[in-house]
């Protein structure tokens, strides 16, 4: 009773004390997110751009991507802080991006690929060169796929930054770590809190530029 | 293969006396339009912005590019209501026409159409052939329109060449001068059996020699009446009020009258017109239980048809004059 009473879920004087420690927590997070994020989108482009060009490779991309989803993330931290070094922004990028591409890469795939046939067919009858084409019409119309394959792996990576800790990265996973390696709840709660405060925030304003992009999805659901 | 999005192996293709293989492929497309049948239209795109996807690559500015969209919608009979829809918001006929829109809108010389009505039923069909003779008779393109409907061909096409397996021409003509003498047994079978109605249909009232039949003027003296009927070996005749069809009266009430004026008349019970089809007048003649009906052309007398005249027609030479 004593020790619960002492270690409460949430000890809202230590959140006013640590604020500049949270915010910063909050920071790194974001930044490590939106880091890995970039680089999978960029990475993803160019593999779901190999793919669709040359079919064949379809099958090994999408192994290996499935191959990195699967390594257990602690390890592949680990494994990482030697090679870029323990603090390194690019340590805790990397294999974070890494994570993302299996559903980045699938989704765009998937998006092109359900462009119309037809749709195709008329852009190229009336003169659209192949870059126009894709630029302008095929990637359009895959944007709805991307933006869910964009809205998947954010809200994993928000999760998965936490691990990061275990290199002295992972923003509010430090701030779990920290609490856990003392038993003491409030900084567990408060990291665990605001990560998933963090990833549906940043799953509602991808959902917001999604249906920015992507106008003509809307009107046909008020048909 | 016209457009390129098949390269042709042998022979060559020409627009303008231009060889299409010669042109950069872009720009001949631009040049070309095209519908297809499962329309393609951009669904990302306004019907206003799909309308006027070649008049933007070939950079004409917004005002004209504006004008041009709202002309093409009106001359396919859209709604400009609809310009800033979305394609999903039309339906498969409002669809297709936005799909003809767009392939006239930069007023190309040419215009293709795979199989542009394959997609829909057969009465929304025969309404979209319609419009399109007479879009085409306000456009005025050369359309290359490929179909497996026999009938749609004979119905829409000035020329027709018909295709086998494998691409081997079979025929290449009008349309009444392949129902009229197919070049053969695979022609003969694709047009089918009942050719020498089909052609009742794509025929002219005014393809046919007019034939003037035992009329008179009304103040003729009754002899030239009764003469009249006689060489056309009739027991009728037509009489005339200056250019305007007065009636028929018989041989014996004209004998019984002084004046031509004063014997009693029946009015034609058929009428045609110079721009009805043969099958239109032999409906008539038909139905109405004569033996003739008389070719009104703006209310002045220009001949009459008989079934003789019909039948003589149809295996004269090829008509000139045929539906297009």
């Amino acid at each position: 009773m004593i020790a619960e009473a002492r270690n409460p879920i949430i000890r809202w004087e230590w959140v006013v004390d640590e604020w500049d420690q949270i915010r910063a927590a909050i920071t790194e997070h974001l930044t490590l997110t939106v880091l890995a994020m970039l680089l999978g989108i960029v990475v993803s482009a160019v593999l779901a751009a190999v793919a669709l060009r040359f079919r064949w490779t379809m099958t090994p991309i999408t192994a290996t991507t499935s191959l990195i989803y699967t390594l257990p993330s602690v390890a592949l931290f680990a494994l990482l802080a030697p090679v870029f070094g323990n603090l390194a922004l690019t340590t805790a990028v990397i294999p974070l991006a890494g994570y993302t591409l299996l559903i980045l890469v699938t989704n765009t795939v998937a998006g092109f690929q359900a462009v119309p046939k037809s749709v195709r067919d008329a852009a190229d009858g009336m003169g659209l060169t192949p870059t126009r084409r894709v630029l302008s019409v095929e990637l359009p119309l895959a944007m709805p796929y991307i933006m869910t394959g964009v809205r998947i792996a954010t809200v994993s990576t928000v999760g998965l930054v936490t691990v990061a800790a275990i290199i002295g990265q992972g923003g509010l996973g430090r701030l779990i770590f920290n609490g856990l390696s003392r038993a003491f709840w409030t900084p567990m709660t408060v990291g665990a809190g605001l990560s998933i405060i963090l990833a549906l925030t940043l799953d509602a304003i991808l959902l917001g530029i999604a249906a920015l992009v992507t106008p003509w999805t809307r009107r046909k659901a008020a048909t | 293969m016209i457009n390129r999005l098949i390269e042709p192996t042998t022979g060559s293709i020409e627009i303008d006396g231009v060889d299409v293989t010669t042109m950069a492929a872009q720009a001949l497309r631009r040049g070309i339009g095209y519908v297809i049948q499962q329309v393609g239209l951009f669904p990302h795109r306004s019907i206003a912005t799909n309308i006027a996807t070649v008049p933007k690559m070939l950079k004409w500015d917004k005002q004209r590019t504006h004008e041009r969209v709202v002309e093409m919608t009106e001359l396919v009979g859209l709604d400009p209501e609809m310009l800033d829809r979305y394609p999903d918001e039309l339906s498969g006929g409002q669809q297709q026409r936005v799909g003809v829109a767009r392939a006239l809108a930069a007023d190309p010389p040419v215009l293709l159409m795979d199989e542009p009505f394959g997609a829909v039923d057969p009465i929304v069909r025969g309404r979209l052939q319609d419009e399109l003779l007479d879009l085409q008779n306000k456009v005025r393109k050369t359309i290359v329109l490929v179909t497996h409907d026999v009938d749609e061909a004979l119905r829409v096409a000035d020329r027709i060449a018909l295709l086998n397996v494998g691409g081997v021409l079979e025929q290449y003509d009008a349309p009444d001068e392949i129902m009229r003498s197919p070049a053969n047994q695979f022609v003969e079978q694709f047009v089918g059996e009942d050719r020498g109605l089909r052609r009742l249909g794509l025929n002219l009232v005014s393809s046919l020699p007019y034939h003037r039949g035992p009329v008179v003027p009304i103040d003729a003296p009754p002899d030239e009446g009764l003469k009249a009927a006689e060489q056309e070996g009739v027991a009728w005749v037509g009489v005339l009020d200056g250019d305007r069809f007065a009636g028929w009266a018989s041989v014996d009430d004209v004998r019984a009258h002084d004046r031509l004026r004063d014997a009693p008349r029946t009015q034609p019970a058929a009428h045609v017109g110079p721009d009805n089809t043969l099958r239109t007048a032999m409906e008539q003649i038909m139905s109405s239980n004569t033996s003739v009906a008389v070719i009104d052309d703006g209310g002045a007398f220009a001949g009459v048809v008989t079934l003789e005249d019909i039948r003589a027609a149809l295996s004269a030479s090829p008509s000139s004059n045929g539906v297009q």
